[in-house]
């Protein structure tokens, strides 16, 4: 609620009272900057591109582009310091995705934080610990190799009592160090915080109602917008009339093209006076809805491009003895968080200050900058506490429409997104296809892997089973703009997991297929089509814990296997369902998951991550499923699209595979990934019926089911 | 249009001049300035703009301000006591239930409402309590956890 204040990095420099600055390359490692640029980031400064503080009061303050959506990464970063740094984890506090502190970054996506962002910033923080040293060393007259660090405190090892505290040693200081040549980090054996569960740093603010989201700042003399929205997407506005909405008291009617908007002292009474504009709109003309679409993008897809191939798919042709050839598809997913997007925008002169609900602090910052027609640097951009994202807070035209609305009315402007916007102006997960034809040899070892992707992107289809002759061919992305001339009726992007829960659906549901139909357990299918050690354990693993015992599908239990590697991060898991033959209605009972993300730095916010990407994932099996026709979205709030409830959860155990030697990967997606398959397995092993299609409603299995006998 | 409308918020009296068919979330959150109350969907179905009138919770985004008029509501920010989280607080915290967090003010005050009903829930009660309550981030499993285990504190340090 509080009235903050634009500040340039410079500035920042010059009030922060002093202390020890640590700023790292940006070339530093290698994988951050690339990893940067491959997503096609903006040129990224030549200096430095984050930094740590430690302040005359010893507490430490990291700063990050990220943005906290709920993943825990102001929790994992700040362990990741206050390891480094030999201080406790309450004295960290970690400043997240402000574009006026912050170092540059492409956004918070595809579980990239700790496994991209962590190694430069744990570097800066060793590097902090050196120059503290060095600075004790000065200090206390000691040599810096007889010194070492405990409890933010640098202490002479002959002798502890003489010792100097972090916070005497910034007093009066400010010093900006580079890192180089890079300090060596701590080794995991020697880690007391990083490895250890940690309790999350913002749960006393969220317990308690603190936590500030965009849709709880209020400036002073603020106004609260609601937008007029079409009835589909394609309709034309054919005649308005504002006239009752302006009669309204404190109401203001704006309209800028397109955009015509109400403003008021609060959502609700611009909503209702919103609710007053009398317009009539010219619907599209008839395209596509969820039934056909399927045939539509099959049609209009791209040539596409290979993404993996070995050997080649005659010979696996000729070496098979058994060919299979499937078609799975997967609908448009809502991203549905529980808050909607929502945006500030204050402008003053020639600088504005936007606090939105985003993934992409920065992107907001230059779209809010183009929309305004102020160069970049005059945007600052706040990022608050994000009630989820899941991909769907990458793209932030909340902002712009706030930004613009700011500018036409001269007064800082709240726009919050109503449910119905939520759903109409998603980017869903692309409605998706995936061919497959394979082929096993006479020992029932897969020899041919011909995939093809329509729409569902590239990510976890290339396979790492064992397999001589495959090939991967992807047409069409899961992003884009929807309408006239796309493929999609309305935009599409990145939902937890971009592609991979369409890709991983059809691989391992057609592993099943060739399992089943050739008798054997789908277990030890897979480990006998397994090369990976690192994914055989994981498997291993997870069947040990399930009690899995071996039997050919269906075997009337109801249960199931999945495995990924989502990139790098390795997940098996097993599931145990109850699907009803007469209602066809399932129920998945339990869940065991086993993750293998190499160094693990808070457990406990890893396994509430694998948790909630279970649960989450029981709604593209389960449920979800956007229902349109022609551009009209049927399903605009919770009651007709569902999403998991509390009566869904199954048992869940989780298991993280111990592997420290392996930089930390991702966490906050994998586990989501192998839900469609998972399931759609167990209800194949419950009931033989194959549910070649997501999501898997009790229609649907009941189609299945009569179709089978 | 506007009336007077009285009432008690977290204890303390608070008298308005509003329209008494606004809804109390909006009331709260914008006149009121409790932003603790979130608004999810509008329509009652996801829960997160839960508050407690009269010992019940209620969805806020479908209660008219003038349905409060005399009642007591109480809100996530008034659970607090002398500078002492709420058991249902405390277990959220020490569980580890927060993922975005923007669900719980509503799944708080729910089980607030629950375990006034039903001072030791089965798990069972509890699911079917919180039913209507959504989480998208997954969390139900921790915060099924933690209603149980304030369940427990409050029944041996006595019910507030």
């Amino acid at each position: 609620m509080s009235e903050r204040q634009p500040l340039s990095r410079r500035d920042f420099l010059k009030i922060s009272g002093g202390g020890i600055f640590i700023f790292f390359a940006v070339g530093d490692p290698m994988q951050f900057l690339e990893a940067q640029e491959r997503m096609g980031g903006r040129e990224l400064p030549a200096d430095w591109n984050a930094f740590l503080r430690i302040a005359e009061d010893g507490q430490v303050t990291g700063f990050t582009g990220k943005a906290e959506l709920g993943q825990g990464a102001n929790t994992a970063l700040a362990q990741l310091a206050a390891e480094e740094l030999d201080v406790p984890l309450d004295s960290v506090t970690m400043v997240l995705g402000d574009t006026d502190l912050c170092p540059w970054d492409m956004g918070t996506f595809g579980s990239r934080t700790i496994k991209y962002f962590g190694p430069p910033f744990r570097q800066a923080a060793a590097e902090a610990r050196a120059v503290l040293i060095q600075l004790a060393s000065e200090k206390l007259g000691i040599a810096a190799d007889r010194l070492a660090t405990k409890d933010g405190a640098v202490f002479d090892t002959s002798d502890p009592r003489k010792s100097v505290t972090y916070g005497a040693l910034a007093m009066g200081q400010t010093i900006e160090r580079h890192i180089d040549p890079k300090p060596a980090i701590k080794p995991v054996s020697e880690h007391t915080i990083a490895g250890r569960p940690a309790n999350r740093k913002d749960a006393r603010l969220k317990a308690t109602g603190q936590a500030e989201y965009a849709a709880d700042i209020k400036v002073p003399g603020m106004r609260y917008a609601r937008i007029l929205r079409p009835p589909a997407h394609g309709a034309k506005l054919r005649s308005i009339d504002t006239a009752a909405a302006e009669a309204v008291e404190g109401a203001q009617v704006i309209r800028d093209g397109e955009l015509i908007a109400v403003l008021h002292d609060s959502f609700d009474q611009a909503e209702a006076a919103l609710l007053r504009i009398k317009a009539e709109w010219d619907m599209p003309e008839p395209s596509t809805d969820d039934e056909t679409i399927y045939d539509r993008l099959v049609r209009v897809a791209p040539e596409g491009s290979v993404i993996e191939e070995k050997g080649s798919l005659e010979e696996g042709k000729k070496l098979s003895t058994a060919v299979f050839e499937e078609t799975y598809r997967t609908p448009y997913v809502a991203h549905s968080p529980i808050e909607p997007h929502a945006a500030v925008v204050k402008i003053e002169g020639d600088r504005a200050t936007v606090w939105a609900s985003t993934q992409s602090p920065f992107r907001v910052q230059g779209a809010v900058a183009e929309a305004l027609g102020f160069p970049t640097e005059k945007v600052r951009a706040i990022t608050p506490f994000v009630g989820g994202g899941f991909g769907g807070k990458n793209a932030s035209g909340q902002a712009v429409e706030a930004a613009r609305l700011a500018k036409l009315s001269g007064k800082p402007v709240q726009l919050a997104w109503s449910r119905r916007e939520e759903f109409f102006l998603d980017t869903f997960q692309p409605a998706a296809i995936v061919k497959i034809v394979s082929g096993l040899d006479a020992a029932k070892k897969v020899v041919l892997w011909d995939y093809t992707v329509y729409f569902g992107g590239e990510r976890t289809s290339q396979p790492f089973y064992d397999i001589p002759h495959y090939r991967i061919l992807s047409k069409g992305s899961w992003g884009g703009r929807g309408g006239t001339g796309g493929p999609h009726p309305f935009a599409v992007g990145a939902w937890r997991a971009p592609g991979s829960n369409t890709n991983t659906f059809a691989r391992e549901s057609h592993i099943d297929v060739m399992a089943a139909r050739s008798g054997i357990d789908p277990v030890e299918f897979r480990m006998a089509n397994l090369k990976d050690e690192r994914m055989k354990r994981v498997l291993r693993t997870c069947a040990a814990r399930f009690g899995w015992k071996p039997s050919k599908a269906p075997s009337g239990r109801g249960q199931g296997v999945a495995l990924v590697n989502y990139l790098e991060t390795y997940v098996a898991t097993m599931a145990e369902v109850e699907a009803d033959k007469i209602t066809g209605k399932v129920r998945v009972k339990r869940v065991v998951c086993a993750q293998d993300m190499g160094e693990v730095i808070n457990p406990d916010g890893a396994r509430a991550q694998m948790e909630g990407c279970i649960t989450m994932g029981l709604g593209y099996c389960l449920s979800e499923e956007m229902h349109f026709r022609n551009g009209e979205l049927r399903d605009i709030n919770f009651d007709t699209y569902e999403i998991p409830q509390f009566s869904w959860l199954p048992k869940i155990e989780t298991i993280l595979i111990d592997n420290p030697s392996l930089a930390p990967q991702g966490g906050g997606e994998p586990p989501i990934v192998n839900m469609g398959a998972v399931v759609a397995n167990a209800v194949f092993d419950g009931t033989g019926a194959r549910l070649f299609r997501l999501p898997i409603i009790p229609g649907r299995l009941r189609d299945a089911l009569a179709a089978k006998s | 249009m506007k009336e007077a409308i009285s009432f008690q918020l977290n204890g303390k009296p608070v008298t308005l001049e509003v329209d008494p068919d606004r809804m109390l979330l909006w009331v709260l959150r914008t006149e009121l300035g409790l932003t603790g109350t979130k608004y999810g969907c509008g329509e009652g179905h996801c829960g997160a703009c839960t508050v407690i009138v009269e010992g019940e919770a209620v969805r806020s985004c479908a209660s008219p301000i003038s349905e409060v008029a005399a009642k007591s509501v109480l809100t996530i920010e008034g659970l607090e006591a002398g500078g002492k989280l709420h058991p249902l607080q405390e277990a959220f915290v020490s569980h580890n239930v927060m993922q975005c967090g923007f669900c719980t003010s509503g799944m708080i005050m729910t089980a607030y409402g629950l375990l006034k009903r039903k001072p030791l829930p089965t798990r069972e009660d509890i699911v079917q309590g919180m039913e209507d309550n959504f989480c998208r981030c997954g969390g139900y499993m921790r915060i099924i956890q933690a209603i149980e285990s304030a369940a427990q504190t409050m029944r041996k340090g006595g019910p507030r």
